[in-house]
């Protein structure tokens, strides 16, 4: 059974710290408990969305830029 | 021309309130909104809504040509900004004025020079209006720190000329440790930015907001006394007064003639507020910057002053010469604004749109609650976190508390957090009925707060 990363806030997700940077994580990539995946920007602030446990990133369940709920799942990982 | 229509290029709690002063002038509104905001409340308050982009502000309310764009489309003679967003965006208010089309506040040239801080400083400075004292140029050596310290007055602080933000700033009381301060911070300068110049300008410690409220034709220029809004967080405003109860009259006058110079130097035409610095302890104020559009706090001056500014604004952009002098302005009573964000105060303000499940505005006399809220209304995760601004007023300081106190709880928000409870511990704390804050005092208030809980 995958564990699936969820949104801690409703808002925009990202999978950059900024559009001129490169993503934090690929798909496949190795993720460390606590390490930040992805961001999510809600009311002009950002707020990071991090791994609770260590593993590997298998795949993002949303685009960069795609609107999220809170609860919502972000990424699967193994 | 008497304007006839207007399109508003603004969301939220302030969207409503143009589209009301609006309608009581007798105007047509058009009211801009993004994918996400086409159920809103000035959406149904107005009497035409444009869908000007998707959810993102970037791509929507900050969209100079889709705003543009559904300007000239919607025929509306005249448009009002708001505040934020596009409101002092030269390039968009020389787009509407090049299309022929009435911007509800100053001309595209008056916004450019009092938005550059140098120019604002600069014509400051010409109207004899009192800046926070400089260094002039860099400072160069120690010899010159030591000139120009004694003419600035301690005490100074110091900051690498190359730098940014906050970083290497050092605090100077006394010639004593300038000696020993300078030199480092100079070598620190070099080593981060390759270059040893430094800025020197006086510290205000504990220094206080202060904002005066002005109006310009053009020509005359009044104002409409002061606010002040020392209590921030994240240099955002929280919580805001008028009148600032700790001037003197003699202050106050200054204060305020200052400010109309200032307006009436640059031939100001709109709704403008001028922000000082003051030192309690001196009792000195110095302009820091201008903003040339409606203020998010103009309610209190409305409630101390009985004058509608943004139906003044409208008035003004029409055509209208002041209809009133300043002898004809007074200040009676004492108001209070507390902004409501859809923020989680228990947890670090962590944001919290969503679903308004119920909703019951605080009623009351001398109560007025702007906001954006209805019941069923969801609060989107795209912009601002202001959902409302509740203002008090009563004949003193201490009974305006109280009826803020007594406003907040009537005020039912479910199915999202905000920042009532905050300002409900505010508003029976002892330090803020004596008045004795200023712009860093509620960061650490919150913070001895904090400590104290986790403490218990």
């Amino acid at each position: 059974m995958p564990k699936r990363l969820l949104a801690p806030l409703p808002g925009l997700f990202y999978r950059r710290p900024s559009p001129e940077e490169a993503p934090f994580k690929q798909e496949g990539d190795a993720v460390a408990a606590g390490e930040t995946i992805g961001l999510i920007e809600a009311m002009k602030s950002f707020f990071p969305v991090e791994a609770e446990t260590a593993g590997k990133l298998a795949r993002f369940l949303v685009q960069d830029g795609e609107t999220v709920d809170a609860d919502q799942a972000i990424a699967e990982m193994e | 021309m008497a304007i006839k229509s207007l399109f508003i290029a603004n969301r939220g709690e302030i969207a409503v309130r143009i589209n009301k002063a609006a309608k009581a002038l007798g105007i047509r509104t058009i009211q801009a909104a993004s994918e996400a905001d086409t159920d809103s409340l000035a959406c149904r308050l107005a009497d035409e809504m444009v869908v000007i982009g998707p959810a993102q502000a970037a791509k929507s309310y900050l969209n100079v040509e889709a705003i543009v764009q559904a300007i000239k489309a919607s025929g509306a003679d005249a448009v009002h900004p708001g505040y934020g967003f596009l409101s002092e965006n030269p390039r968009f208010v020389s787009a509407v004025e090049a299309a022929g089309i009435t911007f509800v506040g100053p001309d595209a040239g008056t916004i450019a020079k009092m938005g550059d801080k140098a120019m604002a400083r600069a014509e400051a400075v010409a109207a004899g209006v009192p800046v926070v004292p400089g260094s002039e140029g860099r400072v160069a050596d120690l010899d010159d720190a030591r000139r120009q310290a004694a003419r600035i007055g301690y005490p100074v602080m110091i900051k690498a000329s190359a730098g940014g933000g906050g970083r290497g700033i050092r605090i100077v009381e006394n010639e004593a440790s300038l000696e020993t301060l300078v030199p480092q911070a100079m070598a620190e300068a070099r080593a981060s930015f390759g270059d040893d110049g430094l800025y020197m300008e006086r510290y205000i410690q504990n220094a206080r907001h202060i904002e005066v409220q002005v109006l310009g034709d053009g020509t005359d220029v009044v104002h409409l006394f002061e606010r002040e809004c020392s209590l921030q967080r994240k240099r955002q405003k929280v919580w805001e007064e008028a009148p600032a109860a700790m001037l003197s009259k003699a202050v106050r006058d200054a204060l305020c003639a200052s400010a109309v110079a200032l307006a009436r130097r640059v031939n100001y035409r709109n709704a403008g507020t001028l922000e000082y610095l003051y030192d309690s302890k001196t009792e000195e104020f110095f302009f820091i910057e201008m903003n040339t559009r409606i203020q998010v706090e103009h309610p209190i001056t409305e409630a101390i002053t009985g004058i509608d500014l943004v139906q003044a604004q409208l008035r003004i952009a029409g055509g209208e010469r002041l209809w009133f002098t300043q002898g004809d302005i007074t200040q009676t009573g004492h108001a209070i604004e507390v902004r409501i964000n859809a923020e989680n105060p228990a947890k670090m303000f962590m944001p919290s749109p969503g679903l308004v499940a119920s909703y019951r505005a605080p009623e009351g006399e001398n109560i007025r609650f702007d906001t954006l809220l209805f019941e069923g209304y969801r609060v989107q995760p795209y912009y601002d976190s202001l959902v409302g601004k509740l203002i008090v007023w009563a004949p003193d300081r201490s009974a305006a508390i109280a009826a803020l106190e007594n406003a907040l709880n009537g005020l039912t928000v479910e199915g999202i957090h905000t920042t009532a409870p905050l300002h409900l511990a505010l508003a029976e704390d002892a330090e803020v009925g004596k008045g004795l804050f200023h712009t860093a005092w509620l960061e650490s208030w919150m913070a001895a707060r904090a400590r104290e809980a986790s403490r218990a």
